[in-house]
C-alpha cells in the first residue's frame, strides 16, 4: 500500500468521525427546533392575517402578545411544555387530566385553564389546597397575563408567547 | 399577486391535527444515521486491514455488515414498537459498538502469524467474539422493547427487581475467590469456561428499584429539613437509605475489591436521590461520606492491609505509576505512553502497538485505541458518549411521569459516571478501577447489560416524545397506559 493512500485514509477515518458527529448533532438540533417551529405553526393564522389584512380572529387581545405555549417552571414536571390550542387545559392528578402532577398538595381535578376570545382564564376547580395566581388565591375564571406563575401545591405553571 | 404573497398554509395547520405532524417519529433520520456508522465502522476495517496487512482484502467489509444488519433488524423493531424513540440513540451506540468489535478484531490481526492474517475469519478470536456477544445483546434489546410496552410496567416489579439487584451485587463477593476473583476483583461468576460479570446487570434492577423507592418516599426526603449554611439538610433519620446504599458500596470496596463499582452504585444511588428531590445537600452530603469512605479504606490499606490492600496499592500506583514502571506500575504507565504516542492525531488506526498494553481488550481499550486515532478521534468518540446521556437526560426532562424521569437521568448517568471512571482511571486523573468502557471493550456482560440499557431508554424516549393525544402512529397505545382523555381536551405535549 503506498503511504499516501494510507494517510489519506487515516485522516479521512478521523474527519468522518467528527462528520457523524456533526450529523447526530445537526440531528438533534433539528429535534429541538422542531418545538420552537411547531409553537409558529399552531399560530400561523398570524401571519397569514397579517399579510391579507382579514381581521376575522376572534381575539381583539394585541396579536404576537398571546400564549402559545404553557409551560411548566417549578416541580416535578419542570420543562414540561403544553402548545396550546383552542381547547381547555385540565390539571390535576387524575390520569385523565391534560396534564397530570404528581404533587402531594394537589387535588384530583385541581384546575382548569380556558381560553375565551384569546385570554386564557384559569378556574379553581373545588382543589383542596388551593389554585394561586401569582400570590393571589383564584376563586372565579381569572385571566392569566403572560410570565406569570399559576402555583398548584409544589408546581408552577407560566403561560408564554 | 396577493394569492402569490400569501404563504401557503402547510399541511399541519389544513389537516387541524397538528398533533399528529408535529411529534415526527425521525425514524428516518436514525436509519440514515446508523448507515453513515456503519460506513465508519468498515472504512476502519479497511485502514487497518491496509496497515496491518499493507493491502484491504475482499472481506473487509464483512464484520461491519454481519454488525449492519443487526442493527437495522433493531432499527425495524424500533419503527414497529417504540416509533417515537429517539433517533440519535442507536446509531451513537452502534457506532460506539462498531468501533469496539473493529478493534478488537484488529487485536486478533495483531496477534496473528501474518502468514494467517489475510484468512482470519470473521468470527475468530475475541473480534469475532464480541462480533457474536454483540448480535445477542441486540437481540436481548429488541426483546426487552417487546416485552415492555410501557417504562412503567417495570415499577411493578421494583422489589423484586431491588433483591435480585443485591443477591447479583453480593454474589461474587461470597462465592470462594478460584470462582469470583480474576486480576485482584472479585467481581466475577466463572462456570466452565464461561464468565459473568452480575453486577453489570445488578446496575440497571437497582435503578429501577432506586427510581421507584424514591419516587414513593420523595416528599419526606425533600420537605423535612434543617438549614445550615444556607443548605437544606435532611433530618438525621431521614438519612437511614442513603447510609444503607453507603455501607453496601463500602461493602464491595472492601469484599469485591472494586472501586470503580462501588462508586458506580453510589454515585447512582446520590444522583437519583438529587432528582428525586432537587437538593444540592444530598449531592455534598454524597461526596463527603464517598471521599470520607474512600480515604478511610485508603489509611486502613496501608495500616491493616487485609481486604483494605488492594485499594491501597491501586491508590499507591495512581499517586506516582512511575515509582515502579516495570512491574506494578507497568500497565497505568504503558496507558499513558499509548496515549503520549498516539498524539494529536494518532498512528492511524492499525499503526500502533496495542498488544503491549496489559488488558488492551477490556480495561485499557481506551488507551489501545487513543494510540492509534490520537486526541482527535478520541475527542469524538467522548462526544459520542456526551450525546447518548444528553438524550437520555433529555428524554427523562420530558417524559411525564416521575418514574420514568428517575429511571432515564439515573440509567443515563450511570452511563457517563462509567465513562467517567474508566477513562478518568487509564489518563490517571482517579485511581484506576477495572470498569469495562461501555460498548467497546470485550465482554458479553458489559456490552449486554449496557445494551439492555439503553432499551430502556429508548422506551422511555417513546414515552416521552410519543403525542398525549392524536394517535401514536400505527402502534397501538401502550398497555398499561393512562386512559384516553375523558375531558376531550386536543392538547398535544411537544418537548423542549
Amino acid at each position: 500500500m503506498p503511504e499516501l493512500v494510507i494517510t489519506v485514509a487515516r485522516f479521512g477515518f478521523l474527519i468522518l468521525l467528527w462528520i457523524f458527529v456533526f450529523t447526530v448533532v445537526g440531528v438533534i438540533r433539528r429535534d429541538l427546533f422542531a418545538g420552537a417551529r411547531s409553537g409558529r405553526l399552531v399560530a400561523a393564522p398570524r401571519a397569514v392575517g397579517a399579510s391579507t389584512g382579514q381581521a376575522a380572529k376572534p381575539a381583539k387581545v394585541k396579536r404576537g402578545r398571546a400564549a402559545h405555549q404553557l409551560v411548566v417552571t417549578a416541580g416535578q414536571l419542570a420543562g414540561t411544555r403544553i402548545t396550546l390550542g383552542e381547547a381547555q387545559i385540565t390539571i390535576g392528578r387524575a390520569e385523565d387530566s391534560t396534564l397530570v402532577i404528581t404533587d402531594d398538595y394537589a387535588s384530583a381535578r385541581h384546575a382548569r385553564l380556558v381560553p375565551r376570545d384569546g385570554q386564557w382564564f384559569v378556574e379553581d376547580l373545588g382543589s383542596t389546597n388551593g389554585t394561586y395566581l401569582d400570590r393571589a388565591k383564584v376563586t372565579g375564571p381569572t385571566p392569566v397575563p403572560l410570565g406569570v406563575p399559576i402555583r398548584i401545591g409544589r408546581t408552577s405553571l407560566e403561560l408564554r408567547p | 399577486m396577493t394569492v402569490a404573497a400569501t404563504p401557503a398554509p402547510s399541511p399541519a395547520t389544513t389537516g387541524g391535527q397538528s398533533g399528529v405532524r408535529l411529534a415526527r417519529s425521525r425514524r428516518n433520520a436514525e436509519l440514515s444515521l446508523l448507515l453513515l456508522a456503519m460506513v465508519l465502522v468498515a472504512a476502519y476495517g479497511a485502514t487497518v486491514e491496509a496497515n496491518l496487512l499493507d493491502t484491504v482484502t475482499p472481506d473487509f467489509w464483512m464484520p461491519a455488515a454481519a454488525l449492519g444488519a443487526v442493527f437495522l433488524g433493531l432499527h425495524l423493531v424500533i419503527r414497529f414498537l417504540a416509533p417515537f424513540a429517539d433517533p440519535a440513540l442507536l446509531p451513537a451506540v452502534a457506532l460506539l459498538n462498531g468501533l469496539g468489535v473493529g478493534f478488537l478484531r484488529r487485536i486478533d490481526l495483531g496477534e496473528a502469524p501474518v502468514a494467517d492474517r489475510e484468512s482470519l475469519a470473521v468470527f475468530a478470536g475475541i473480534g469475532g467474539r464480541q462480533l457474536a456477544w454483540t448480535l445477542a445483546s441486540v437481540i436481548l434489546a429488541a426483546g426487552l422493547l417487546a416485552i415492555m410496552r410501557d417504562h412503567r410496567s417495570v415499577s411493578r416489579y421494583a422489589y423484586t427487581l431491588g433483591l435480585a439487584g443485591i443477591v447479583l451485587v453480593m454474589l461474587p463477593a461470597v462465592l470462594p475467590s478460584s470462582i469470583s476473583e480474576i486480576n485482584g476483583a472479585k467481581l466475577w461468576i466463572r462456570v466452565g469456561g464461561f464468565s459473568i460479570q452480575p453486577g453489570e446487570f445488578a446496575k440497571l434492577a437497582l435503578l429501577v428499584f432506586f427510581a421507584y423507592y424514591l419516587v414513593r418516599k420523595r416528599e419526606v426526603l425533600s420537605l423535612a429539613s434543617r438549614r445550615l449554611l444556607g443548605i437544606d439538610f435532611p433530618r438525621g433519620r431521614d438519612l437511614g437509605p442513603v447510609v444503607v446504599v453507603w455501607l453496601i458500596s463500602l461493602l464491595v470496596l472492601v469484599f469485591e475489591k472494586d472501586l470503580g463499582t462501588s462508586l458506580l452504585y453510589f454515585g447512582m444511588f446520590v444522583v437519583t436521590l438529587y432528582i428525586a428531590t432537587e437538593r444540592v445537600s444530598w449531592l455534598l452530603i454524597g461526596l463527603v461520606l464517598f471521599f470520607g469512605g474512600a480515604y478511610l479504606a485508603y489509611v486502613l490499606g496501608s495500616t491493616v492491609g487485609g481486604p483494605f490492600a488492594n485499594f491501597y496499592l491501586r491508590a499507591e500506583i495512581w499517586l506516582d505509576p512511575f515509582a515502579d514502571p516495570t512491574d506494578k506500575g507497568y500497565q497505568l504507565v504503558q496507558g499513558l505512553l499509548a496515549l503520549g504516542t498516539g498524539g494529536l492525531f494518532g498512528a492511524g488506526p492499525g499503526g500502533g502497538q496495542p498488544e503491549i498494553l496489559p488488558e488492551v481488550q477490556n480495561d485499557f481499550i481506551f488507551a489501545g485505541i487513543g494510540e492509534e486515532i490520537g486526541l482527535f478521534g478520541l475527542s469524538a468518540l467522548l462526544v459520542v458518549y456526551l450525546l447518548i446521556v444528553e438524550r437520555g437526560l433529555r428524554a427523562a426532562l420530558a417524559v411525564r411521569d416521575s418514574f420514568g424521569k428517575l429511571l432515564a437521568g439515573g440509567l443515563a448517568f450511570t452511563l457517563g459516571l462509567q465513562v467517567f471512571v474508566i477513562v478518568g482511571g487509564i489518563s490517571k486523573l482517579i485511581p484506576l478501577t477495572g470498569q469495562t468502557t461501555p460498548f467497546l471493550s470485550a465482554g458479553g456482560s458489559s456490552l449486554m447489560a449496557n445494551w439492555l440499557l439503553i432499551a430502556v431508554l429508548l422506551r422511555v424516549s417513546d414515552g416521552a416524545r410519543r403525542p398525549v393525544t392524536g394517535g401514536g402512529g400505527k402502534a397501538a397505545r401502550p398497555a398499561g397506559g393512562p386512559p384516553e382523555q375523558l375531558h376531550g381536551a386536543p392538547t398535544e405535549v411537544i418537548k423542549p
